[in-house]
C-alpha cells in the first residue's frame, strides 16, 4: 500500500517537474512547481517527518510560490513575451541532463546496503525540537540573522533608485548632465 | 518501509530535471524556479537518508537549507525586478553584457 502510495507521488512529481521545464507560458510552469512541492510534501508524511512536512507546505507553497507568482504577474510575462533558446541549444541542454543523471545514479548505486534501523519517531516535533534547540541552537539564531539580512537587502535592492527617479522627472539634457 | 534506492532513482530525477530546466529555458524566473526544484531534490534525499540511518540531525539540516532558500529567492527575486526595470525583460541572455 505504501510502496503504491510511493510510486503515484513519485509520477506526479516527475510529470509536473517536466512540465515545470516545457511549459509555454510562465504562470503554468510556476502552477506546476506547486504541484511538485506539494508531492514532495506527501513524500515528506511518507517518511514519516512529519514537522518537515507542515515547514515545507508553509515555506514553499505558502510563501515562496506566493512570491514567485507575484513578480510574474507584477513584470507582466505570458506566452508572447517568452525568449527561446535555438533547438540546437535545447537538445544540448537535453543531452547535458541526461548524462549527469547517469553519472548521479551510478555513483549512488551502492547505497542501498544501508541497512534500516528500527524506531522511526525521528520526524516528530518533539524529537527535532530537542536536537535543534541543543545541539543546532547557534545555527538556528544565525539563520534568524541570515533572514533578516536578506530582508534588508530585498528592500534595499528593491526600492527605486533615487537617481532614477530625478532622470524620470528632469528633460533629457538634465538627464544626461546627471549620468 | 520504502526501500532507499527508490528515493536515491527520485531524488536523482528530480535534480536532473532541475539542471534540464537551467540550461533549456532563457527566462531567469523560471530558471529560479528550477533552482528550488534542485533544492528540493537534495532536501528529499537527506530526509531518506535520515529517516533510514535513524538519525535526526539530516531534517534538521533540511530545515537550515529551507530557510536559506526562503532568503535566496527573495533576494533573486528582488535582482530580478530590479533588471526588468533596466531592461524591460527577463531573458537571462541580456545579462552577458556583464564582464567582470
Amino acid at each position: 500500500m505504501t510502496l503504491y502510495l510511493f510510486y503515484f507521488l513519485s509520477f506526479v512529481a516527475i510529470l509536473s517537474a517536466l512540465l515545470v521545464v516545457f511549459s509555454k507560458s510562465p504562470i503554468h510552469s510556476i502552477l506546476y512547481l506547486i504541484i511538485t512541492f506539494f508531492s514532495i510534501a506527501g513524500h515528506y508524511v511518507l517518511q514519516n517527518a512529519q514537522f518537515l512536512a507542515a515547514v515545507h507546505i508553509i515555506v514553499y507553497a505558502g510563501a515562496i510560490m506566493v512570491l514567485f507568482l507575484y513578480v510574474i504577474m507584477l513584470l507582466n510575462l505570458n506566452k508572447e513575451t517568452e525568449p527561446h533558446k535555438t533547438s540546437l541549444a535545447k537538445i544540448a541542454a537535453v543531452i547535458c541532463a541526461g548524462s549527469m543523471m547517469v553519472v548521479l545514479v551510478a555513483s549512488l548505486k551502492g547505497a542501498s546496503y544501508l541497512m534500516a534501523k528500527p524506531g522511526g519517531d525521528i520526524g516528530l516535533v518533539k524529537n527535532l525540537g530537542k536536537v535543534l534547540f541543543d545541539e543546532f541552537l547557534l545555527p538556528f539564531e544565525l539563520s534568524s540573522i541570515l533572514l533578516l539580512a536578506a530582508m534588508v537587502g530585498v528592500v534595499m535592492v528593491g526600492k527605486q533608485d533615487q537617481r532614477t527617479q530625478i532622470l524620470t522627472n528632469t528633460p533629457s539634457t538634465e538627464a544626461n548632465k546627471i549620468e | 518501509m520504502i526501500p532507499i534506492d527508490n528515493y536515491i532513482w527520485l531524488s536523482t530525477v528530480l535534480f536532473s530535471i532541475g539542471v534540464l530546466g537551467v540550461l533549456y529555458r532563457r527566462n531567469a524566473i523560471i530558471i529560479f524556479a528550477c533552482i528550488e526544484l534542485m533544492l528540493n531534490a537534495v532536501n528529499l534525499l537527506m530526509v531518506s537518508f535520515s529517516n533510514t540511518l535513524n538519525d535526526s540531525r539530516g531534517q534538521v539540516f533540511v530545515f537550515f537549507i529551507m530557510a536559506v532558500a526562503a532568503a535566496e529567492v527573495a533576494v533573486g527575486l528582488a535582482i530580478l525586478v530590479m533588471m526588468y526595470r533596466k531592461t524591460k525583460s527577463v531573458d537571462i541572455d541580456i545579462l552577458n553584457r556583464l564582464k567582470g
